[in-house]
């Protein structure tokens, strides 16, 4: 490592921010492109499951919150996109690479939604993952990605509470409705627990390394444990997990160890929903090429 | 064309970064701005920037250590100490010896 980088790692380590136009080592600047890329991919294609259940809302208040839901995830899309942009990657690249499987996005959005149950599970539980992952942003070394954070945050806080509402609305009906959230609960707990990525230490990890993120993964999912699992358990519902408990003496979460196989599987594209969400992606991109050229030539 | 937004959360508050949007020409801007930060009344006012319009200084050379300019160019505490000692009231002083 040269003087200049090894300076720059001990001013972000040191919590030091930095800027667009600043120096940064290329190893850091390849990094957060493919970081950032992976969390705008994960925004947008995060929208391909709650979008099949516009439709299908149960009633016209829950439909326009989805709409609504979904309108800020795109958004924070272009927001993500906007930042790598600047950091040197064209969104139509990156575009480019999510379509034809380069670049990755989250597992979570590479599963099939069966029923209203997991939109909700989705609305509360994904998105209560994922804001403990983006809370944690809000200290990234990378300034302007730290600085959209915030507003971010501020939206996904709207989705727990409707998430919340639909769960709450269910469990408190009919013992079918109830069902409904058990079943989507007991499909969607090993995703969660993927979530985070595997228990690698912090020393080890370049994201935390480098300060673009600020706290391990195994730190991340015992926030996530010690947030929500008490608050599923509190309405009667039954996390899929028997040797999951929180040890006392430690204040740790134990739990069954998951398959990180899977997990590298799922997110390399092999999850059950992975191509037909891509094929999505790639089918309504043609479809709105048009635009794009009309607005650009209307400009010109 | 790159914008850069800015936006008043109330009146009365300065307006402040809010982030940037990429759009084809000023009207485009006009309408993502609004969606990207005016949906939720959490704005009551947004400036948009062109980019290149945006003249950015970010170097302050001070060649000359003008620190009478600063707070850091007075040291109050060890001198007020000696006055206080001097004129033997240390034992008045709001907080005793501690001010030293």
């Amino acid at each position: 490592m040269d003087s200049q980088t090894a300076e720059f790692l001990e001013y972000v380590q040191a919590g030091g921010q930095v800027e667009t136009g600043d120096w940064m080592p290329d190893e850091y600047r390849s990094r957060l492109i493919k970081f950032i890329e992976m969390h705008a991919n994960s925004e947008l294609m995060g929208v391909l499951p709650e979008r099949d259940w516009i439709l299908r809302a149960p009633t016209l208040q829950r439909k326009l919150a989805l709409t609504a839901k979904i309108q800020d995830e795109v958004g924070h899309a272009q927001l993500i996109y906007r930042v790598i942009e600047d950091l040197g990657k064209p969104r139509s690249a990156c575009l480019d690479d999510l379509v034809s499987g380069k670049a990755k996005f989250h597992n979570v959005f590479h599963y099939p939604t069966h029923t209203w149950g997991d939109v909700g599970v989705i609305a509360w539980l994904v998105d209560a993952a994922a804001i403990v992952s983006q809370k944690a942003l809000l200290k990234c070394s990378y300034a302007p990605y730290a600085r959209i954070m915030k507003k971010i945050c501020w939206e996904e806080s709207f989705h727990i509470l409707h998430g919340r509402d639909v769960i709450l609305t269910l469990v408190t009906g009919t013992d079918d409705q109830f069902g409904l959230v058990q079943e989507a609960l007991d499909r969607w707990w090993e995703p969660l627990m993927h979530f985070h990525g595997n228990p690698i230490p912090a020393d080890e990890d370049p994201m935390v390394v480098w300060r673009i993120k600020s706290q391990a993964n195994e730190e991340a999912r015992q926030q996530f444990l010690d947030g929500y699992v008490p608050q599923i358990r509190e309405l009667g519902l039954e996390v899929p997990d028997r040797a999951l408990r929180k040890d006392e003496d430690t204040g740790t979460w134990l739990y069954t160890e998951p398959d990180w196989e899977k997990l590298r599987e799922v997110v390399t594209g092999h999850g059950p929903a992975s191509a037909e969400r891509l094929a999505f992606r790639r089918l309504s991109r043609e479809h709105v090429a048009w635009v794009e050229r009309v607005v650009l030539a209307e400009a010109a | 064309m790159v914008f850069e937004v800015f936006r008043r959360e109330r009146k009365g508050q300065p307006f402040q970064h809010a982030g940037a949007i990429d759009a084809p020409d000023e009207r485009f801007a006009e309408i993502y701005a609004r969606e990207q930060y005016g949906r939720r009344q959490e704005s009551v006012a947004l400036w948009l920037v062109p980019r290149e319009a945006v003249n950015e200084i970010d170097e302050f050379p001070d060649e000359f250590e003008m620190k009478y300019r600063r707070v850091d160019g007075y040291s109050i505490k060890a001198r007020l100490h000696e006055a206080r000692e001097r004129a033997g009231t240390l034992d008045m002083a709001p907080g005793g010896d501690a001010a030293a």
